[in-house]
């Protein structure tokens, strides 16, 4: 059961993409019913596969390797893993998918790519459940190029938008960036352990075997392959293509961009956690902890409302990261996973929102207004109340308020962080994590209230706006309800004591005992000490974001600008995102712009001389030739025929036509013969 | 008075057949230059003849006389229908004019 039904789960969604891909403009409706029916047949089997693993084998790692090629004498063996995370990572993944499908078919419907874009969504998921049940990193990183390359396609899917081309471009540029690290840690590991596969690196580096002999490879090896998920799950410095890549259409940026594919670097964190060392770790936490700040900051000041919801993406994978890089290993992956959920959901809710304004505005043949603005919604909160309610219980969600999924998580990545500044003495991170954890809630009310509530910007607009069709509001509805504590624990103030904890264990560290991060037993005990403060902290600091935003948003009791004139060049520095794209555009694009223009020139003048030249030298040799030829050979050969047409001309003088002529040419003859012979 | 001799017939022979050349070579006419070809037979008949009477050939030199005569008079009848048709070829029987063949 744990091979075959991975393998089905998996080759589910590619054979919707081959079906959709080859068949898909001769299907009834394009074919989003089948895609869509696959989805869930991987759904229900993802679930039942996670129930029986998580209820009845618990504790056990189901492994399977088949030997794929042999190089030399070593073998390269592929093979899939299930073990607690890849079950719940499986359905995490399956359900985002199908919710997603179903509301692309209200989203999308008369996109002139339907087929096409169904096709895509399978191969993205396709690549993702590779990603999930791999028990190889090179098989991994095949389906890691994969996700990126679906990844490329989905974001530009209206490519004939030429900001829609660029942001693909940049997306699978920069993600090419951290995969070159990725690759370069593989390969460290490869020519240490002559192993892909996930356990025998384990069992080697366990074994007390180094790479090279050196700690220090270790954590470099474990930084480099963190470069991947940098890429992927967009950290600082990589996190410049993610609200970008919201120049693809909103179903595929709550897919993509919330739920499956920026979690994937978290994913790979999580799997290679045993072999990472304290130094790397804590290089891991930092990242996490900058990204979390910095994007929080620059989601405060966004219009846009999915550009808001892609920083605030960004924010919260630095919390994974960072809950990760401390050693709180279960709440950053509960985290991933709630976060998926209340994440997809806004996205799907800001789809709902956008959808509902493009068709207000088309009514009123109005081209030129944003209908991504939330300067231009307001009041939506009665013309869209499934919309309005559930984007609520998801903005509760993410600012971590009691009795949500996103508090669970969020309050034990704080405790998490706080625990380990009194093991380590690192306080910034859990600073960070508390500054972060009230922007968050601040910057989301914000989002909400300027959407939902107050006066409407346009009277016209708003009174054409309606609620969404049942197929979009119905993920909603779904998410919304995963989004509550229960799913998770039924303590609504712990998720310690819940099934999610049980069933995933911070796996043991297997480098050597110098080098490993406090021990988990050590962790847990300062978690529990600091877990009450930590929870009342993060409640009022979420408290005072959401008063805040209440207060200058909706009460308007302080005025947004003169914040604005206060904070100085904090303003201005989040509105310009902190100058990340300029920086790289002077650094990169001017930096190879200089590089291509020294190139240019030693094309035109080196290259270029260097054949100009052989072509001059070229020409000089023809020049004589063909004198030669003109002058020597055709000469002679002219010569001849003039020659030959002179003696005609000459001998044909006696050909004269007449009889008489001719006789006396004979007699003339006879008698010169007869003279000569007698 | 001189007995004539076979060297008196054969400087007729000549003479008629130098005449006869004389007329085929420069006669514009295609009649004269037949009328030529006629002497020069007849030249030649004279010599056979005269060849025939004064050697000891006896008939054999008047039996070719008398083949060439009757040669001519076909050759004659043949020729004048050739002149015939190039007349009603070219309009005219004047050698000068008819030069098709001039290189």
């Amino acid at each position: 059961m744990f091979t075959q039904l991975p393998l089905v789960i998996l080759l589910l969604p590619l054979l919707a993409f081959v079906l959709l891909i080859f068949l898909g403009n001769k299907l009834p409706r394009q074919g989003d019913w089948l895609a869509t029916a696959i989805m869930a047949a991987a759904f229900g089997m993802s679930l039942l596969l996670m129930i029986t693993k998580l209820t009845a084998h618990s504790g056990e790692v189901f492994s399977h390797s088949v030997t794929w090629a042999v190089v030399g004498t070593q073998a390269i063996s592929f093979g899939i893993m299930i073990d607690n995370l890849a079950a719940i990572m499986l359905v995490v993944v399956t359900l985002v998918s199908l919710l997603v499908h179903l509301f692309s078919m209200g989203y999308m419907k008369d996109d002139v790519r339907y087929s096409r874009y169904f096709a895509k969504l399978g191969l993205f998921s396709f690549s993702m459940l590779g990603i999930v049940i791999t028990n190889n990193i090179l098989l991994m990183y095949v389906f890691w190029e994969l996700v990126g390359i679906s990844s490329y396609l989905l974001i530009g899917h209206w490519y004939e938008k030429k900001s829609a081309s660029n942001a693909a471009n940049k997306a699978f540029i920069v993600n090419r960036v951290g995969d070159f690290g990725m690759f370069i840690g593989i390969m460290i590991l490869f020519l240490a352990f002559s192993s892909f596969a996930f356990e025998s690196i384990f069992a080697s580096i366990e074994a007390g075997q180094l790479p090279f002999g050196s700690e220090g490879w270790l954590t470099a090896a474990g930084v480099l392959i963190f470069c991947g998920a940098v890429g992927k799950s967009a950290q600082f410095p990589l996190h410049v293509w993610l609200p970008d890549a919201m120049e693809g259409p909103t179903p595929v940026s709550a897919l993509i961009h919330a739920a499956t594919m920026v979690a994937a670097g978290v994913y790979l964190v999580a799997r290679v956690f045993p072999m990472l060392t304290a130094d790397a770790l804590l290089i891991i936490a930092y990242i996490g902890a900058i990204t979390a700040l910095i994007a929080a900051t620059i989601a405060i000041t966004q219009f846009d409302i999915k550009k808001v919801l892609a920083y605030s993406t960004i924010s919260q994978l630095g919390y994974m990261i960072m809950a990760l890089g401390v050693g709180a290993y279960t709440a950053g992956f509960m985290h991933l996973v709630t976060h998926a959920a209340f994440k997809a959901g806004l996205f799907l809710g800001a789809g709902s929102v956008i959808f509902a304004m493009h068709a207000s505005l088309h009514k009123l043949h109005d081209h030129d207004t944003d209908a991504q603005d939330i300067r231009n919604m307001g009041g939506l909160k009665s013309r869209m109340p499934v919309t309005y309610w559930t984007f609520l219980i998801f903005t509760l969600a993410i600012s971590g308020v009691p009795l949500t999924s996103g508090f669970l998580s969020k309050d034990e990545i704080l405790a998490g962080t706080l625990a380990f500044s009194t093991l380590n003495g690192h306080w910034l991170l859990p600073l960070i994590g508390f500054i972060v954890a009230g922007l968050t809630a601040f910057y989301m009310f914000r989002l909400f209230i300027l959407t939902f509530h107050g006066k409407p910007a346009d009277e016209k607009v708003n009174t054409g706006i309606s609620e969404s069709p049942r197929v979009m509001t119905i993920p909603l509805i779904v998410l919304a309800a995963l989004s509550l504590f229960f799913f998770y624990s039924f303590n609504p103030f712990g998720a310690s004591g819940g099934w999610f904890f049980a069933a995933i264990e911070r796996p043991l560290s297997v480098v050597p005992e110098l080098l490993q991060p406090a021990s988990y037993p050590v962790f847990y005990e300062a978690v529990s000490s600091v877990h009450l403060v930590a929870m009342i902290l993060s409640v009022l600091i979420a408290g005072a974001g959401i008063l805040m935003a209440v207060a200058v948003y909706h009460w308007k009791k302080i005025s947004a600008d003169n914040l604005a004139q206060m904070a100085g060049f904090l303003f201005k520095g989040s509105v310009n995102k902190w100058y990340c794209d300029d920086i790289y555009n002077t650094l990169f694009l001017n930096g190879s712009h200089a590089v291509m223009r020294g190139l240019r020139w030693f094309d035109e003048t080196v290259v270029d001389g260097i054949v100009n030249g052989a072509a001059t030298v070229t020409t000089f040799f023809s020049r004589i030739s063909g004198w030669v030829d003109n002058h020597v050979v055709d000469g002679l050969v002219n010569g001849t025929a003039a020659t030959a047409d002179k003696a005609g001309g000459l001998l044909s003088r006696i050909q004269t036509g007449k009889v008489q002529t001719y006789l006396l040419y004979v007699i003339f003859s006879f008698l010169i013969l007869f003279v000569f012979f007698m | 008075m001189i007995e004539p001799g076979l060297i008196h017939f054969l400087i007729v022979g000549a003479i008629l057949f130098a005449l006869g050349l004389m007329a085929i070579l420069s006669k514009r006419n295609t009649i004269m230059v037949l009328m030529g070809v006629e002497l020069i037979l007849n030249a030649s008949n004279i010599n056979l003849v005269a060849f025939s009477r004064f050697t000891e050939l006896s008939l054999d030199g008047q039996m070719i006389g008398l083949f060439i005569i009757i040669i001519a008079a076909a050759e004659a009848a043949v020729a004048l229908a050739i002149v015939l048709n190039v007349y009603s070829r070219f309009n005219t029987i004047s050698l000068d004019k008819i030069n098709l063949m001039k290189g």
